[in-house]
């Protein structure tokens, strides 16, 4: 039994580092969905085709391929990574495109008399993104922003192949050391979607908390 | 600037939507402190004027004067050239609008609705913002709904926390765009009330449009009555409602008469 509880301690270190990234990933993953899908509404042409390009190369690869040419390949150029920051990278660059489109689609979702009235009472284009059209937008974009999230916790699996100690990796750790597969993968399965539970429900009450009041915003 | 000079200069302007021409080489002139009232069908394009007056719709053609200055063109060197977002922000300070639907900003209430615009193009300190509000807010009857949000509101509050919102910046022209036409019919009175008391109380140039026969006449010095993009005919609100010399305006009268509109 004494020897289960050291493995079952190995994997909680695992879950730390699963979390870890998941929170740094989504980090990077918001900053670049804001940055790209305001790029994609921008009137100006160049940073709507930069914005344009990442969306769609970074949806259009593998998250592993990505994972590894930010591990192994970028090097070759003089950027060593860490596993740990390749794996943020790697995370918030393809949920970050994913997201992208969440951002835009919302805050062209913003009925055009919103805009008009911040024509009409002389708000520059970014006061009226700032004040009027994103904290609506906001609203519009979290429960899609809570199954991004999700999207991105059960992606991080994918960093135990660069070696980083997370869930997946700790629990192939427990697997080799003991020949015993059912209680490592079930017990890894579990906390995945407890934390994908977490996510959900703070999404929820955040979501809640920001409706407060509102009308007209959510058809 | 002359007292005797219009502070609305519109000169031959042309406006399509699609292969639709809604105006047709307009001209009118409004002088300073007029109120107007512009009346007439459906798609007769006096909405339109006043969207282009509030630069939410370009001109394809013609030129537009605002208080002696060139609305939609810069004077560089001796050319006119298309007026820049900095030239339009500026001309955009003359001018405040109220919308058919309010458009009133649903995440703030109503105090931060009418204050926002002041402190962020104005620079208006917030304490001096909303002591402003709070007197408009009065002026119009909401000054106990300052904290309300918009959601809680009938149609007739919010109309009035917009006329509010749009007299914060103190234009010197006021647009209103069939700002009872989304109203029950028993919240109408409350919002003409308000703008019959700003009609009389304020020097401001203000253009109404609507389909309130009744409303205009009381309203307006002036009345125009459009049809198909061009003024058919124009007077005083007398001369229009009770003795129009046009079969056209007649016919749009008897038409609205018949369908209940008062007179």
């Amino acid at each position: 039994m004494t020897q289960w509880s050291g493995y079952f301690g190995l994997i909680l270190q695992g879950a730390l580092v699963t979390i870890e990234l998941t929170l740094m990933g989504s980090v990077l993953a918001l900053i670049m969905a804001f940055l790209a899908g305001m790029g994609r509404v921008s009137r100006f042409f160049a940073l709507r085709w930069l914005a344009t390009a990442y969306i769609e190369f970074f949806r259009g690869t593998s998250i592993f391929v990505q994972l590894f040419w930010a591990y192994f390949v970028l090097p070759f150029i003089g950027i060593s990574l860490t596993p740990l920051q390749a794996g943020v990278l790697a995370l918030g660059l393809n949920v970050g495109a994913y997201a992208a489109e969440v951002v835009r689609g919302a805050i062209q979702s913003i009925g055009r008399e919103q805009y008009e009235a911040c024509i009409a009472l002389n708000l520059g284009r970014w006061q009226g993104m700032r004040h009027i059209i994103l904290p609506q937008a906001l609203l519009v974009m979290l429960p899609t922003f809570g199954n991004n999230a999700i999207e991105l916790l059960k992606a991080t699996a994918v960093v135990s192949l660069i070696s980083l100690t997370d869930l997946t990796f700790q629990a192939q750790v427990v697997r080799a050391q003991t020949g015993n597969t059912l209680v490592p993968f079930t017990t890894i399965l579990i906390i995945y979607f407890i934390l994908a539970l977490l996510i959900s429900w703070g999404v929820r009450s955040l979501e809640r908390r920001m409706a407060r009041g509102l009308d007209g915003v959510r058809a | 600037m002359s007292a005797s000079a219009p502070i609305i200069k519109i000169d031959d302007i042309s406006k399509s939507f699609g292969s639709f021409k809604v105006l047709d080489g307009l001209s009118m002139q409004v002088m300073p402190g007029e109120k107007l009232a512009l009346i007439g069908p459906s798609g007769s394009g006096k909405t339109t004027i006043l969207r282009i007056l509030m630069t939410l719709e370009r001109i394809d053609g013609g030129h537009i004067q605002i208080d002696g200055e060139q609305l939609y063109h810069m004077e560089r060197n001796g050319q006119l050239l298309a007026a820049d977002e900095r030239h339009l922000t500026r001309m955009r300070q003359k001018i405040g609008m109220v919308f058919q639907l309010f458009n009133l900003f649903p995440h703030k209430c109503v105090m931060d609705n009418v204050t926002l615009a002041p402190m962020l193009t104005k620079g208006t300190p917030r304490a001096a913002a909303e002591k402003r509000a709070m007197e408009l807010l009065e002026m119009v009857g909401m000054a106990d709904k300052a904290k309300s949000m918009p959601a809680q509101l009938s149609g007739g509050q919010k109309q009035r926390v917009a006329i509010a919102r749009a007299l914060a910046l103190s234009p010197k022209i006021m647009l209103f765009d069939e700002v009872t036409s989304a109203l029950d019919p028993e919240l109408v009175e409350e919002v003409m009330n308000v703008m019959r008391k700003l009609a009389a109380e304020t020097d401001m140039t203000m253009l109404l449009v609507t389909h309130e026969m009744g409303f205009a006449h009381d309203f307006a010095d002036r009345v125009l009555f459009f049809d198909r993009g061009r003024i058919v005919e124009e007077g005083k609100p007398d001369e229009i409602f009770r003795n129009p010399k046009q079969e056209r305006t007649q016919g749009f009268l008897k038409k609205i008469i018949a369908a209940g509109h008062r007179v």
